[in-house]
């Protein structure tokens, strides 16, 4: 089992890396890595492998279809025992996302969240204004807190008056 | 064995220490846990009547999402009062084969809610609630309601956020909305009371800190609310109490249609999947 939680260790192994690859089925251009969901993957002697993954919102509808795409990925490399688990503690964050991630989610057109580090450094009472993704003006407004996923937002830019979607901060 | 897959429905991290106590007190931990799962489940299905009826697209998907959150809740709940219960029952077992006199959630979510003002002013008091709830919550002596309380909090803070600017725009609005908003209000409030009943609770799992005690949570909820309204302009509707019930059982006439409609899909084709 994986009460030693040692998490990083696990993060080298063959299984890690197959089910590191998983990509969202919703936002196709980053993985469950990348999202932060992936919580720990561990290999026992017998080659039995059970993945921890954590949903970004609790009804998100994306669980059902990356649970299948884990044993998917995992069975067609051999592994012919994987279970996966849902776990729910510590809640995800959006500062979970890596650097990658960002990246990946910003060029494919969702504006990502402001880090942790750009929150604290924002002046206080003050709302950090969301980057278009297309044009980079840091002219947008919020046309809605609620967008077509429920980790989104949906966002419209002044300047080159495209809409987009906001990754927004949970 | 050849069958590497695993069971279909999500496994929750399961607390099997809980499980194996008092018989009584596990009773009423499963009756707390499905209290609070039904009152998001119920409130999912009603908010779901909203679906191609908002008054904009952004307000469809907002109330969507909405909906989404309280049914991934409802999920998590349920599954974890199965677990509690240890008879084997699962999520959809507990969601779709359990009668109306068998559903703990409370009256104010159970009521048909197809006036956007009323929508709206039942999501400010739900949200408020669940705030306050799963912010103690978080708290609990049962892990698994604690982690499902400190992810629940986060969403719903979204849900108050939404119901509080529309509360606020439509009251202090124009005289229609003003009035219909304050309609709203008073149809609601009535059943605002019943939330913070514990006549249903084993006062033994708020001594072990399973439990949040409902009546601990009347002073910040109200205070809270009736701040939202006044800064609408409108009035705290002065109202007496209906009767609670809801956490035992008893139920207005409404509920048993909602779950008609709920289960009737289930019940026809029994074990179907897709």
């Amino acid at each position: 089992m994986t009460d030693t939680h040692d998490i990083d260790a696990h993060r080298d192994t063959r299984a890690w890396h197959v089910a590191s690859g998983v990509v969202d089925p919703e936002l196709p251009v980053v993985t469950i890595e990348d999202l932060g969901i992936l919580r720990d993957v561990t290999e026992d002697d017998q080659g039995r492998v059970h993945v921890q993954v954590t949903p970004t919102y609790s009804g998100c509808p994306a669980m059902e279809t990356i649970r299948t795409d884990l044993i998917d990925a995992l069975t067609a490399e051999g592994y012919r025992h994987v279970t996966v688990e849902f776990v729910l503690s510590p809640p995800w964050s959006t500062d979970q996302i890596t650097a990658r991630g960002r990246a990946r989610l910003e060029e494919y057109g969702v504006a990502p969240p402001p880090t942790e580090e750009e929150r604290r450094r924002a002046p206080v009472g003050l709302t950090l204004s969301v980057r278009c993704p297309q044009c980079g003006s840091p002219d947008t407004r919020e046309s809605s807190r609620f967008g077509s996923t429920a980790c989104k937002s949906l966002w419209v830019c002044r300047r080159c008056r495209e809409p987009f979607d906001h990754f927004k901060v949970l | 064995m050849s069958t590497p897959r695993p069971s279909s429905s999500p496994p929750l991290r399961s607390s099997d220490e809980q499980a194996r106590r008092d018989p009584a007190l596990t009773g009423s931990h499963v009756d707390y846990v499905l209290g609070l799962a039904d009152d998001a489940l119920v409130s999912a299905q009603r908010m779901g009547w909203w679906i191609s009826r908002a008054p904009q697209l952004e307000e469809d998907l907002a109330l969507a999402n909405i909906g989404l959150d309280l049914l991934g809740q409802a999920r998590s709940l349920l599954s974890h009062a199965g677990e509690i219960e240890g008879a084997g029952r699962d999520e959809d077992d507990l969601a779709y084969w359990r009668d109306e006199r068998d559903f703990r959630n409370v009256k104010l979510v159970e009521r048909p809610q197809e006036d956007f003002g009323v929508a709206m002013a039942r999501l400010l008091v739900l949200s408020t609630w669940q705030s306050e709830l799963y912010a103690a919550l978080q708290r609990s002596t049962d892990p698994t309601l604690a982690a499902i309380a400190a992810k629940a909090a986060k969403e719903v803070a979204y849900h108050h956020d939404h119901a509080r600017q529309w509360v606020l725009r439509l009251g202090d609005g124009t005289e229609e909305s003003h009035a219909r908003m304050q309609a709203a209000l008073d149809a609601e409030w009535p059943w605002v009371e019943e939330l913070f009943d514990e006549s249903h609770l084993d006062p033994a799992l708020v001594a072990d800190g399973v439990a949040v005690a409902p009546s601990s949570l009347r002073e910040p909820v109200l205070r809270r609310l009736e701040d939202v309204v006044r800064a609408a302009t409108l009035a705290v509707p002065d109202v007496p109490p209906r009767v609670p019930g809801g956490r035992a059982g008893l139920h207005t006439e409404h509920l048993g249609r909602m779950l008609a409609e709920m289960q009737h899909l289930t019940r026809s084709h029994p074990g179907a999947t897709w």
